[in-house]
């Protein structure tokens, strides 16, 4: 594992990106030594986010810049990690808003959070100098959600 | 009927003598808005259980998820029910996550929709 590398891209808001974006980050996590359940979990965060940001921060309006950045970590106590920040230029929100709807009350939407959450280990979401937000995600390789090894059998 | 959206594929088959409708490819915030026209288009047109067969999807996020409910709900709506068959691990862990598998009625293959 090379403890040195960074991956840095930058995007607009159009969801067009969102496959390549997957693809990019995926194979790059790869490199990085973690299990395929684990890079599909960081994927699918990553995803959340940067959707969240289309939808949210700006609205659906397209052409509008996200910046992706990974980069490996080392925790005292959690050992090897990775973190993933997405910064976006759009409207501020306080990050105590931000929260996925009760799980309980059944409809579409609001789901995007809750994926963040459950597939890392902590979810941060701060207010950027300059405007927009930053959302920084970390996830250490003692972490699992079971994507993609939990459940087999049908019911 | 067949449509492409995007790295999305839908088509209808018919197994054992009911129309199955296949999806394949990944539903995310890009494709699932095409999907949904397509699953109520299809929906509109078959009779009996809607049977959407996701075996041939590889990725799903929570745009995929809250489309699945929202065609849910509006099949329902119309007096028929939902099926989804041959999840992949990694789709059925998403409905896990956000408490929706059992929301939905889900089965392996068509042999079992009889006793879902």
């Amino acid at each position: 594992m090379n403890a040195t590398a960074v991956l840095q891209l930058e995007l607009t808001s159009n969801p067009r990106q969102l496959p390549r974006l997957r693809q990019r980050v995926g194979r790059w996590i790869v490199a990085q030594g973690w299990t395929e359940p684990q890079v599909g979990e960081l994927v699918l965060a990553l995803d959340e986010a940067v959707t969240n940001v289309i939808r949210h921060a700006y609205e659906n309006r397209p052409h509008q810049r996200i910046m992706v950045c990974a980069e490996p970590i080392v925790d005292p106590r959690a050992g090897e990690g990775l973190e993933i920040r997405v910064r976006d230029f759009g409207r501020q929100v306080d990050p105590a808003q931000i929260q996925g709807r009760n799980l309980d009350d059944v409809r579409p939407g609001g789901l995007g959070v809750h994926i963040m959450r459950a597939m890392t280990n902590a979810v941060e979401y701060h207010p950027a100098e300059g405007g927009g937000m930053l959302v920084i995600m970390r996830k250490f390789k003692s972490h699992t959600a079971g994507v993609g090894a939990r459940v087999t059998e049908g019911r | 009927m067949s449509g492409n959206v995007g790295t999305l594929q839908v088509k209808t088959t018919t197994t054992d003598g009911a129309p199955v409708v296949n999806v394949h490819g990944e539903v995310d915030m890009q494709t699932s808005p095409r999907l949904r026209l397509l699953l109520l288009e299809l929906a509109a047109k078959l009779g009996g259980p809607l049977l959407i067969d996701l075996s041939g999807v590889t990725y799903m996020d929570s745009s995929g998820v809250g489309t699945m409910v929202y065609v849910k709900r509006e099949v329902e709506r119309a007096g028929r029910r939902l099926v989804l068959m041959g999840l992949q691990p990694r789709v059925r862990s998403v409905l896990e996550i956000t408490h929706l598998d059992k929301f939905f009625t889900i089965v392996r293959n068509i042999s079992e929709v009889a006793a879902s």
